[in-house]
Formats: C-alpha cells, sequence, structure tokens
C-alpha cells in the first residue's frame, strides 16, 4: 500500500470542513468517541447539525473563534492507499499556512462555490499550487445542489479556471462538480448529475499516480550526517548518513563530492537491515565510499556528469511567512539541503500580486504573505537545482538572527 | 518503474531523517522513553538511523513511580540488550524535594506532574532536544505539532505562534535556555504502528497482549487494581480478559477488553476499531483542551 499526501484549499464558506468532515466520515475515520465528543461541542455551542468542522480544529482559540487558524494534519486510509492530509485555513492572512501544508504533498484540492464561481481566493489558492510544484490538482466545484446540479454551471466555471491556466502551471487538472453536504461525487457517484462521466474524489485520490513525482534522473544525496561507530569491530568505518534527494545510486556508481570535487566510487549502501543494491527517493541510507575523503554535513554527493547548479547567487520566489518585514538588503541565515549558510537579500524583482496574478514593480515591499521574486547572494556557494526540477535541492528557508524564527520559504528559479 | 516504498517504509525513512536531523542539529538530545509502543518504535528507528555506531544520545524515563512491573522488566532488559544509556528521572524525587505538589483524592494522577519532572532533568542534564514518540493521529492538539517543536526557557509550547515547517527543513536554531521537543513519528497512525512492530519484529511488553487482570470500572474505563490506585467502596474489583492499548501512568492507563494475543490479532483489531487509543486514557477525559493545557506547560 502507498501513502499520498495531499493539501486542501478553500475557504470555510467553500465548505471544505464539510468535505474534509464528509471524507472521513464516509471513509469510517471518525471514531465513535471523537464523534461523540464533537456532538457534545456542537450542542454546547448552540450549533443546530453536529458541526464536522469541530473535528478539525484543534487549538481552543479555533474553537472559540469558529476559525482554524494553523495547518491541522488528518490521517484516513482506504483499502487502496492511506492519506495523510494538511488541512490549512482559508482566511487571506493565513497564506503563509497554506504554503506550509502545501510544501509536502502530492496533491491539492482548490474548492470553489458554485454559485461564485472563480473568484480571487481561487486564483490565489491555484497560484500558490503551483508555485509549490504540486503536480495534481482536483478543483471541487462544491454546492452543486443550490445551483440545480446544472451541467452548465459546471462547464462555465471549468472554463473559467481553464483560462487562468496561461498564467499558472498544473499539469494534471481535474474538475469534479459536487455536493459535500449531500456526499455527491465525494466517495459515491452522484445520481442528481447522470450527465458527469469523471470519477468521484476518492476514486481520484485513490488512483492518482504521484511515484514518478520524485526525480529519478538527477542523482543528489546531500550528507545529513556521518556516521563514525569509533568501535573495535567497526575501526575504519565512515558512513554518510543521508536521505536520496534524487536519482538512483548504486554500488560501483563513480560519484562526485560536492564542494571539494574529489572523485571516488561508491563502495557499499548500508542499512540496519543489511547492504542494499539500490536507493533513490525518498529513501534514508548510508553510503560507504572507496576513498577517504574528507565529507561533513552539507556536503553533496553527486554523478560527474549531471552536478547541480553551484553558486553564491540565487535567484527565487519568495514566500514571506514572518511578522516583520523582509528588510531591504537584510541579512539573514539559511538552511539548505542540510547545509547552512547566511545571505543578503540583494534585490526585489517584483512582487506578485496574487488576486489578479499580476506583476508589481513599483512597489517592493514584502511583508507577511506576500509572495514575489528575489535575489539572493549567499555566503558560501549552493549547491542547487531548481525547484521546478527537484523539490528538495530546489526549496530553501530563510531564518531571522536573534529570534531563530524561519521567516521565508524560497523556490529558486 | 518499481521504484516504490511502501507506506511503512516512507514512514521509517521520514522518521530516521528526522532523528538524524536531531543528531546533527542538537547538542545534547535525549530520548524520552516510557516503555510504551510508541517509544518502543522511536529507539527501534534510532537504533536504525545510527547503525552500526551506538545511539548517540541517552534515553530517559520520566518514572511516575506508578508503573506496572511489566514495563520496568522490559525497560531494562531492553537496555542491556541494545547497550543504551538509561536516566530515570523520577516524579516521587519531585514530590519528595517539594518540586511538585501530588494531587488528592480518587482520580488523582502523576500524569500532569510528571512536567515537572521532565522539566527539571531536561534542565540538570542540560538537554537541548527531547525526542519523543507523539502521533499527531492521537489527539487534537497533537495534530498541530510540528515535528520541531520549540519550547521557550519555560518549557512553554506556544501553538498559535508555532514556527512554519516547510518540505524536509527543520529549523532547530534556538536561544540560551530554550529547547526543542522532536517528534519524529508523527505521521504515524496506531495502525502503521503495530503494522511496524509486526513487519520488524519488535518485542513489546507483555502488557499489550490479552490477559486476565483484576479491573474495576470507572467512567466508562477499565482501570488495573494496583497498589496505587484509591478506590472506593462501591468499586468492586473483578476479573476480566484485557489488554492495554496504550501504556503509561498506572492510575490512568485504561484497559480494554480484548481477546487479542498475538501482534497479527492486535493488528486485525486495530484495523477495525472504532474508538480512538485516547479513549481508554483517562486524563484526557478530563476536558476538551486537557492535552493542549498539559503540552503548553511543558508536557510532551
Amino acid at each position: 500500500m502507498d501513502l499520498l499526501k495531499f493539501v486542501t484549499a478553500g475557504s470555510v464558506d467553500d465548505g471544505k470542513s464539510t468535505l474534509i468532515g464528509r471524507l472521513l466520515y464516509d471513509t469510517k475515520t471518525i471514531f465513535e468517541d471523537t464523534l461523540e465528543q464533537v456532538k457534545m461541542s456542537s450542542e454546547r455551542r448552540g450549533d443546530v447539525h453536529t458541526n464536522l468542522a469541530l473535528v478539525t480544529d484543534g487549538l481552543r482559540a479555533e474553537r472559540e473563534q469558529g476559525i482554524t487558524i494553523d495547518v491541522a494534519y488528518r490521517y484516513f486510509a482506504t483499502p487502496k492507499r492511506k492519506f495523510i492530509l494538511a488541512d490549512t485555513p482559508g482566511h487571506i492572512q493565513y497564506t503563509r499556512n497554506m504554503v506550509t501544508g502545501a510544501s509536502n504533498a502530492d496533491l491539492a484540492i482548490i474548492m470553489v462555490d458554485a454559485r461564485n464561481g472563480v473568484v480571487e481566493q481561487t486564483k490565489r489558492h491555484s497560484f500558490i499550487v503551483s508555485l509549490l510544484g504540486i503536480r495534481h490538482a482536483v478543483v471541487a466545484i462544491n454546492k452543486m445542489d443550490l445551483m440545480g446540479y446544472d451541467e452548465a454551471v459546471f462547464e462555465r466555471i471549468k472554463q473559467e479556471f481553464m483560462d487562468l491556466t496561461t498564467r499558472i502551471s498544473i499539469p494534471d487538472l481535474r474538475f469534479v462538480p459536487m455536493s459535500a453536504l449531500d456526499g455527491d461525487n465525494v466517495v459515491d457517484r452522484s445520481a442528481n448529475m447522470p450527465w458527469y462521466n469523471g470519477s468521484t474524489l476518492l476514486h481520484i485520490l485513490e488512483t492518482v499516480q504521484v511515484s514518478s513525482d520524485h526525480n529519478f534522473i538527477d542523482s543528489r544525496f546531500p550528507v545529513q550526517y556521518v556516521i563514525r561507530p569509533m568501535s573495535n569491530e567497526y575501526h575504519d568505518y565512515r558512513g554518510y548518513a543521508g536521505r536520496v534527494a534524487g536519482g538512483i545510486f548504486r554500488p560501483g556508481d563513480e560519484v562526485v563530492v560536492l564542494p571539494s570535487g574529489f572523485s571516488t566510487k561508491i563502495k557499499a549502501i548500508d542499512s540496519y537491515n543489511g547492504p542494499l543494491q539500490e536507493a533513490f527517493p525518498p529513501m534514508s541510507v548510508t553510503l560507504i565510499l572507496e576513498d577517504n575523503i574528507d565529507i561533513s554535513r552539507g556536503d553533496m554527493i553527486v554523478k560527474p556528469n549531471n552536478q547541480p547548479d553551484t553558486s553564491q547567487d540565487v535567484d527565487a520566489m519568495i514566500c514571506w511567512l514572518g511578522d516583520r518585514p523582509m528588510q531591504p538588503n537584510g541579512k539573514y541565515l539559511l538552511m539548505h539541503a542540510n547545509a547552512d549558510a547566511r545571505c543578503m537579500v540583494k534585490d526585489v524583482i517584483y512582487k506578485m500580486d496574487i488576486n489578479t496574478l499580476h506583476r508589481i514593480e513599483d512597489d517592493k515591499a514584502i511583508n507577511m504573505n506576500d509572495i514575489g521574486r528575489v535575489r539572493l547572494r549567499t555566503t558560501r556557494p549552493l549547491f542547487k537545482d531548481a525547484y521546478t526540477k527537484n523539490r528538495i535541492t530546489g526549496s530553501l528557508i530563510l531564518i531571522e538572527e536573534g529570534t531563530n524564527n524561519t521567516v521565508a520559504a524560497c523556490m529558486i528559479l | 518503474m518499481s521504484y516504490r516504498l511502501s507506506h511503512l517504509k516512507q514512514l521509517e525513512s521520514e522518521s530516521i531523517y528526522v532523528i538524524r536531523e536531531v543528531a546533527a542539529q542538537f547538542e545534547k538530545p535525549v530520548l524520552l522513553f516510557s516503555g510504551g509502543k510508541d517509544s518502543i518504535v522511536v529507539l527501534h528507528l534510532a537504533i536504525k538511523a545510527f547503525y552500526p555506531a551506538k545511539l548517540p544520545f541517552p534515553i530517559m524515563h520520566v518514572d511516575t513511580g506508578h508503573n506496572f512491573p511489566e514495563t520496568i522488566a522490559f525497560r531494562d532488559q531492553l537496555v542491556e540488550k541494545l547497550g543504551v544509556k538509561l536516566i530515570v528521572a523520577s516524579v516521587q524525587e519531585s514530590i519528595d524535594k517539594g518540586r511538585a505538589v501530588e494531587e488528592k483524592g480518587i482520580n488523582a494522577s502523576r500524569n500532569a506532574i510528571q512536567a515537572v519532572t521532565l522539566m527539571d532533568a531536561i534542565d540538570q542534564y542540560k538537554f537541548d532536544c527531547a525526542l519523543g514518540g507523539a502521533r499527531r493521529d492521537e489527539e487534537k492538539a497533537r495534530a498541530k505539532e510540528r515535528f520541531f517543536s520549540h519550547r521557550d526557557e519555560f518549557g512553554q509550547w506556544d501553538p498559535k505562534n508555532q514556527r512554519p515547517e516547510l518540505w524536509n527543513i527543520f529549523n532547530g536554531k534556538k536561544n540560551f535556555g530554550e529547547h526543542f521537543r522532536a517528534f519524529p513519528i508523527s505521521n504515524w497512525t496506531e495502525l502503521d504502528v503495530w503494522q511496524y512492530l509486526k513487519e520488524e519484529g519488535v518485542s513489546l511488553p507483555s502488557l499489550y497482549f490479552a490477559h486476565k487482570r483484576q479491573v474495576i470500572q470507572r467512567n466508562g474505563v477499565f482501570l488495573a487494581m494496583t497498589d496505587f490506585l484509591e478506590t472506593a467502596t462501591h468499586e468492586i474489583p473483578e476479573e476480566r480478559l484485557i489488554r492495554f492499548r496504550t501504556i503509561g501512568d498506572a492510575t490512568c492507563t485504561g484497559a480494554w477488553e480484548s481477546a487479542a494475543d498475538t501482534i497479527d490479532a492486535i493488528v486485525e483489531e486495530i484495523a477495525a476499531t472504532r474508538l480512538t487509543e485516547r479513549a481508554s486514557r483517562a486524563d484526557d477525559k478530563r476536558s476538551e483542551s486537557s492535552m493542549e493545557d498539559r503540552k503548553k506547560q511543558g508536557y510532551f
């Protein structure tokens, strides 16, 4: 059985919580004692129906205010697959949480209210999905019951959305007309929309192919930790532990170690369960090399004929997460592929108006939730790829000195 | 292409990555070990992460003194077999020194004051990161946890102001006096844990398997008769065939009627159950926000 990580985007009014409640309920994932607790809370609050949103709102402040503040993770399974759902807040001011939830997702569900069609919120969510490199998206056109299950409404909204794709890129895009409240086309096919011949939402989630989304071509092994047992039994043992970020490694492969540039061969791939014949993403393994080279955390093991871009200049899309605005020419700590560095923001090329998807070039102040394009200069070279090529070697975060807060997510161009 | 990992292998790889990241980013980590299945999984993963080297950090048991003898026997055996360093932080000592005040009455539990002992031990040994076996599917406040969870100098969790955690980049930067909690099996469900224990052939305390035991029934939870449990006169002990779904302080760990006496039977039982494992925890039944409140005060 494999695993699908997905993220939901949409405001409370689009019926996102209802949809999640429906998915969990129809896959029999809401446990009886949890449901009992939710029923009791709903009654105490005076809600008319059992409020399934209370299943997902974990913090007291969230329950009190009836909004979702932070990403919550939900787990469910069907006989076909296990699912990890990042449930992200829909409010505009929580764009940063959607970015956080989307960073590890293979698929996104973008909720659209059939009564309103494509609105600014839809554009913002779709842009973030595209920016974070999520290749599969399901546009859930919800509340079809309130529009008389009309095929023309569905087709019109689908066309509105397709018009966006001139500015955003999502390779695998699907549209499902549904009513989350009644469960139409969520788990079971809708009898109300016989004109729809596509899959139900759950069927898409169960069958979408995501394993090929890993990069199996460009071999990248960021060294995370050096294993030196210092015991008599393993006197000269030096293992380079890490998680394969791209490509396939096999014993005997010629490799180059960055930044030193030394060449050697893979002697063995080690694991607790014994030596391995190959290692590929996202496996955590230990590489043993033929030659004794000085290698430490943050170095990268790659193949001689396929190396990452090595540079101190980084062009990237940035999403600002910090409370305090980005400082022009500010200095920040940077983490990238198990390596630490410092950097300076040299330039803001433009800022995105994510509601219109236009570039703003006359206002370059980057505040919380803003997305823009920046140029960074780092204190030491990064071994990097474009984010579109590799989500691990193509991503980095900025950390504010002093508070140590994570203040920005960057996708390398 | 057949380059796919099963969900258990994916979860294992992610957890090993997190554990190695802790060892790389912190100077003095410690692994919290309760003798329960989740900490057994984390310890097993940690051994795998550094193989063939020894564990680069000690393990610590925050001992409430209200233990099932089976848990302690299991713990000591495992420590000896793996050759890891064990620290025992005693809640009884915290009480004796006046650092913590014991709850009174019939529902008294040492669960909440464990936080005092834990914080004191972190301070005493200068630990800068404590690895734990908490999972996001356990409880709604835990569903909001990060893999790397920042704690201020008072050990407090600030759930409304957590650091964003993107991709597989974990920010363990901190100021002096602060520390982190790290949760490598955040993304595992109870069923994943059991399937993994089965697949890996990991041994477990006998308490997890069905056995006959004297219990009383209180607030819909079966509690085992131990020396530490105060009972009311109307609470008559009876023998039942039970097993434990979670193992913690003996006074608030509920037993579960079950005939599952093998790991295969347990996996089947968990796959079919309609109740969460926390349903048998008396400590979580106190209020809707009891976990959130305890976590804010330094509970793990």
